[in-house]
């Protein structure tokens, strides 16, 4: 496949909102489930992955002519299980509390698809400075998403955010949302609104045509 | 034995690894469209989580306590590994099991399902026979929830979901359902 020419401002944006990995193309569900029942908790989350995104596709991309095709993925697959560690024993030394509460999701980095997609679909195929862009873009995206799930459910869960109460000691938190079904029902609400905001816009604009990228067909999604 | 069969049913039902933890949730929103598939993807699962609990004793016991940080590197190189041979010897031994199996088998290495199961079986210390137990457990809670939620799938089909509900949406949704109905069985352990 040769790569379709874009330039550093698309590379960059793409991630964070028209091609976001969790809204759009629906890779890395694990965490975006389950670690977001708090905002702290999300952010970790996302910045743990932003590191490990950004230095797998900064090695991935450095390391491209030497890594036959053949044993490419392993090779992805070991450079994230590095990163990965550093992130768990990093995050295990500076915020033990969010570690603990975090499990073994940390580790579990290692299997998001985002960053495998990422490797695969972009980083093994272009110049260092794409890479870095396209895994910055995909990673704030990655972030936003969790601070979106994580926003939501603390705030009908628990009535607070980041850990400040916000409607005072009447309300009744709804507890269901920091619970598990609370991830799904959150992302299936989020993806509902989506739907209906872009079938408003697209009646709005019968005319205009999405920009080139979007809605690409999703690359990777092997697992 | 209780001891055993408790930890069975809390993987399988309790806590469901898709429907509490939320592993394994490519192949379920990916393959759970016809119940037939659902169930052939849970099979397949069963047997490499119990094979990838082997493999996991086997690293914590024998080759881990010398270089605790190579666990996450480990594991899954082993894990891969194993299910790269797995396949290789079911494809010489019975042809006819590697076509049902068909793509899933090497899809399983990157399930986060089955790492998750070798690090939770770690972090609680479990023995040999209990890390069976629980993977035993765990594969058939995901061929589970995978069977509920592709027949609830194939139903689905003919009725009239509205226009921003399609796709994705109405099945986070009826998995938040299925997940919510699972908590009832929380009770389970609480009175024992």
């Amino acid at each position: 496949m040769s790569p379709r020419e874009t330039t550093a401002q698309v590379d960059f944006f793409r991630g964070v909102w028209k091609e976001n990995p969790v809204i759009i193309q629906m890779l890395g569900l694990c965490p975006a489930l389950a670690v977001t029942n708090t905002v702290a908790n999300s952010l970790a989350m996302g910045f743990a992955t932003f590191f490990v995104l950004t230095g797998s596709s900064l090695l991935v991309s450095l390391t491209k002519k030497w890594v036959p095709s053949e044993v490419r993925i392993p090779t992805f697959i070991l450079i994230i299980a590095t990163f990965v560690t550093v992130a768990d024993m990093s995050l295990e030394a500076l915020v033990p509390v969010i570690h603990k509460q975090l499990g073994a999701f940390v580790a579990l980095i290692v299997v998001n698809c985002m960053i495998l997609s990422r490797q695969e679909a972009f980083a093994s195929k272009r110049p260092v400075g794409r890479s870095l862009l396209d895994a910055f873009g995909t990673g704030v995206g990655f972030i936003i998403a969790m601070v979106m799930m994580g926003s939501v459910r603390e705030v009908l869960g628990n009535g607070t955010l980041l850990g400040y109460s916000l409607f005072g000691p009447n309300f009744e938190p709804w507890v269901i949302f920091i619970l598990p079904p609370g991830g799904f029902l959150t992302l299936g609400f989020w993806l509902l609104f989506f739907n209906w905001w872009q079938k408003l816009r697209e009646e709005r604009a019968k005319v205009r045509e999405w920009p080139d990228g979007v809605a690409a067909p999703v690359e990777g999604r092997a697992a | 034995m209780g001891e055993l069969f408790w930890i069975l049913v809390s993987a399988m039902v309790v806590n469901n690894f898709t429907l509490y933890y939320f592993l394994g949730l490519c192949p379920f929103m990916g393959v759970s469209a016809r119940v037939e598939t659902a169930v052939r993807m849970g099979m397949a699962n069963v047997f490499v989580m119990v094979m990838a609990s082997l493999c996991a004793w086997f690293l914590n016991t024998f080759i881990l306590p010398h270089a605790p940080y190579l666990r996450l590197i480990s594991f899954i190189v082993v894990i891969a590994s194993f299910v790269q041979i797995v396949e290789m010897v079911i494809k010489k031994i019975s042809p006819k099991l590697f076509r049902q199996l068909g793509i899933y088998l090497p899809l399983i290495t990157t399930n986060c399902a089955i790492l998750g199961l070798a690090l939770f079986q770690t972090n609680r210390g479990y023995g040999l026979v209990q890390g069976l137990f629980f993977a035993l457990g765990a594969g058939l809670g995901l061929t589970l929830a995978l069977v509920l939620m592709a027949a609830i799938r194939e139903t689905g089909e003919l009725s009239d979901t509205p226009d921003i509900a399609k796709g994705m949406a109405i099945v986070l949704i009826i998995a938040g359902s299925l997940s919510l109905a699972f908590m009832g069985f929380a009770g389970l352990l609480s009175s024992t």
